[in-house]
């Protein structure tokens, strides 16, 4: 194997140190015994056991848990059909309205979208009463607005890819329109409707600035809480709490990389 | 359902057999079982096929042959009801199509990309149509295990198709598009993906399946070998029209137009002028061949006309003595040999510059060395060899 320059081994070593630091130095915090975040007072659990006690960051957990899954699964169901009509459609009056309108979140500011849902829904309540007051229902049309955009970018590129004999092969053995739908088309696309679903659930979870701003009293979800929490000053089972987080995320990553790998590799049998 | 024939092989082949004496396309008056009427279809300002009327008969295996863009794809499209025509009507089994939907059609398609299901094993690829008819589980297990032992495929039924070869694939294909009987099978480019020798075998094995099944194949095909092979009959198609319809050996030894000998296999074409008029023959001075050509068959042509007389190159013979006839005789300098194994190609470039191609069979093992670079020699041809062409 070719020798690396010095050049080369110290930037990599410097990018690993940057990104995993403060990481490592928050799963090893977590396990501090001292009551003070900074100081280092030998291994203990105590915090996890602290955190299933605190009442209000498992509420909060849950809350913010149902919001993502519902929001991630709508999403799913929403983009597909937006992914459908853009890529399937061919050309129509105001495709490019609705196709810039399904991508705006993803680049639009979170604290506009975030501001402009909060102006709808109180306008919406002022004139038909409707949502009546703000909590998890507006949160999840919230999520389910700018996750939608994410799912209908990642279905539509999965349909472009897709031969379309395959269709046209399922409707001549005798496939009408649903049972062609049900039978071939989901099937082939499921992969990106998993993606979408998983990133969805991600964005909904992680998100803190859309919630701030449609989330009423007594619904927080748990980055609001973690927010909160920290401008009072950092307190160790915030610790053990981004401890389990960074774990589930780890385990939901290198799930998901396993899984592209097989694809990839049933892909090139294929070719 | 009841749209589909459920012709039992043994059943087909006694009506095969019927109709093998003569052919029904030969046949005055037979019914066709396809009719196209005055197709035509056009995408935007592109016309596609352009008022195409054509009848094909049961039991036939009817080629569409034509390069690419020449609407034979779009107009199997149409048989199959993935394209709808602009204007004119197509009529299966005396029922008009239009309006027909896709899965309502007594027709199954075989794609050029096979099209298999990746998600299904070859079982549930082969057993899908059936599913959707509402076959009982049974009844479709022993049809699907009958189909995939006729294209001896019945051991392979648990693989998914990223784990067959090309040749496996095609066979899948196929049995999955005669699963459900249907009247009339397309083909769109059935061996395309195959490798020359599988070809060769496959090409066969096709014939000989739809003579059993007794079922009428379209095939759709950019391969003039692989159309003469397979066909009953072969419509060459080009710039959206059918230019000739005909049997195989006919579209090669009389073709009706320059397209056509010039597509259909290789073809030297003189330009001359009509001198000599008869009943039954014709004497055609060309300044190409620098001689006068002759033909003996009947030719609808005037005095003065300005012609094309297409021969073929296997039907010149070439030689180091002038054979002293009087037309069909030219003399020349060869250029360019090429050695093919079962048959020689010369390129001979005659005294007036014209290039003249002539293929000589390589019946004895030395024979291909007695003619060489730079040796004069004579081509000659008969008088009943040569198509004289008007269009």
């Amino acid at each position: 194997m070719k020798r690396r320059s010095t050049f080369l081994n110290v930037s990599a070593g410097m990018g690993f140190v940057f990104l995993y630091a403060p990481i490592i130095a928050l799963i090893i915090y977590s396990f501090n015994k001292s009551k003070l975040v900074t100081v280092w007072g030998g291994w203990s659990l105590k915090w996890y056991a602290e955190l299933f006690k605190n009442d209000q960051i498992i509420d909060a957990a849950l809350v913010s848990v149902k919001i993502a899954v519902i929001s991630a699964t709508l999403a799913v169901v929403l983009g597909t059909l937006a992914g459908f009509v853009l890529t399937r459609f061919g050309r129509f009056r105001g495709k490019m309205i609705l196709s810039g309108w399904t991508t705006a979140p993803l680049v639009m500011p979170e604290v506009i979208t975030g501001l402009s849902l909060l102006l709808l829904f109180v306008a919406m309540e002022g004139m038909f009463g409707w949502p009546s007051g703000r909590g998890t229902g507006t949160v999840i049309i919230a999520h389910t607005t700018f996750c939608l955009a994410y799912v209908a970018v990642i279905v539509q590129s999965r349909l472009v890819s897709l031969d379309e004999t395959l269709e046209e092969a399922a409707m001549d053995l005798g496939a009408r329109p649903a049972s062609l739908f049900f039978l071939v088309t989901l099937p082939l696309i499921a992969p990106a409707l998993v993606s979408g679903w998983l990133l969805s659930f991600t964005l909904s979870l992680d998100d803190l600035v859309i919630a701030s701003f449609v989330s009423g009293p007594g619904d927080s979800t748990l980055p609001m809480v973690i927010f909160s929490k920290v401008r009072l000053g950092v307190s160790p089972e915030v610790n053990a709490l981004a401890t389990l987080m960074i774990l589930t995320v780890a385990v939901g990553v290198i799930a998901a990389v396993f899984q592209m790998r097989r694809q990839h590799r049933s892909k090139e049998i294929q070719e | 359902m009841s749209l589909y024939t459920a012709i039992e092989p043994e059943q087909a082949e006694a009506c095969a057999d019927g109709g093998a004496s003569v052919p029904l396309w030969r046949q005055e008056g037979a019914e066709p079982f396809v009719k196209i009427e005055n197709v035509t279809k056009k995408f935007g300002d592109f016309t596609a096929v352009d008022n195409v009327s054509l009848n094909i008969y049961k039991n036939e295996l009817f080629c569409l042959l034509g390069g690419s863009g020449s609407g034979k794809s779009t107009l199997l499209r149409m048989l199959a009801g993935f394209e709808t025509a602009t204007s004119g009507r197509i009529l299966i089994d005396g029922v008009d199509t239009s309006g027909i939907q896709p899965w309502k059609r007594p027709v199954n398609m075989m794609f050029q990309s096979y099209a298999l299901f990746p998600h299904l094993t070859v079982t549930e690829n082969v057993a899908f149509g059936l599913r959707r008819e509402g076959v009982s589980r049974s009844e479709t297990k022993q049809r699907v295990a009958q189909m995939l032992d006729m294209v001896q495929m019945g051991h392979l039924g648990k693989r998914k198709p990223n784990q067959l070869s090309g040749g496996q694939r095609q066979r899948i294909a196929l049995a999955r598009s005669l699963i459900k009987r249907p009247k009339l099978l397309l083909l769109d480019e059935p061996l395309g993906a195959l490798d020359k020798k599988l070809r060769e075998e496959t090409q066969f094995e096709l014939i000989n399946l739809q003579y059993e099944l007794g079922v009428t194949f379209v095939v759709v095909t950019h391969d003039q070998e692989e159309a003469m092979t397979l066909a009953t009959r072969i419509g060459v198609m080009n710039q959206g029209q059918i230019v000739q319809t005909a049997e195989p050996h006919e579209v090669y030894e009389y073709p009706n137009s320059r397209f056509v000998a010039e597509f259909v296999g290789s073809v030297n074409l003189f330009e001359g002028k009509v001198v000599e008029k008869a009943p039954g023959s014709v004497r055609i001075d060309s300044r190409d061949a620098g001689t006068t050509l002759s033909n003996n068959h009947g030719i609808d042509c005037a005095a003065n006309q300005v012609v094309n007389v297409a021969v073929r190159p296997e039907k010149i013979s070439i030689s180091h003595e002038d054979p002293e006839q009087r037309d069909n005789c030219v003399r020349g300098k060869i250029e360019d040999v090429a050695y093919m194994g079962s048959l020689s190609l010369f390129r001979v470039r005659l005294d007036n510059g014209f290039e003249v191609r002539v293929t000589k069979p390589n019946l004895m093992r030395a024979a291909a060395e007695r003619f060489t670079w730079d040796d004069l020699v004579y081509l000659s041809w008969d008088e009943d060899s040569s198509v004289v062409l008007t269009s």
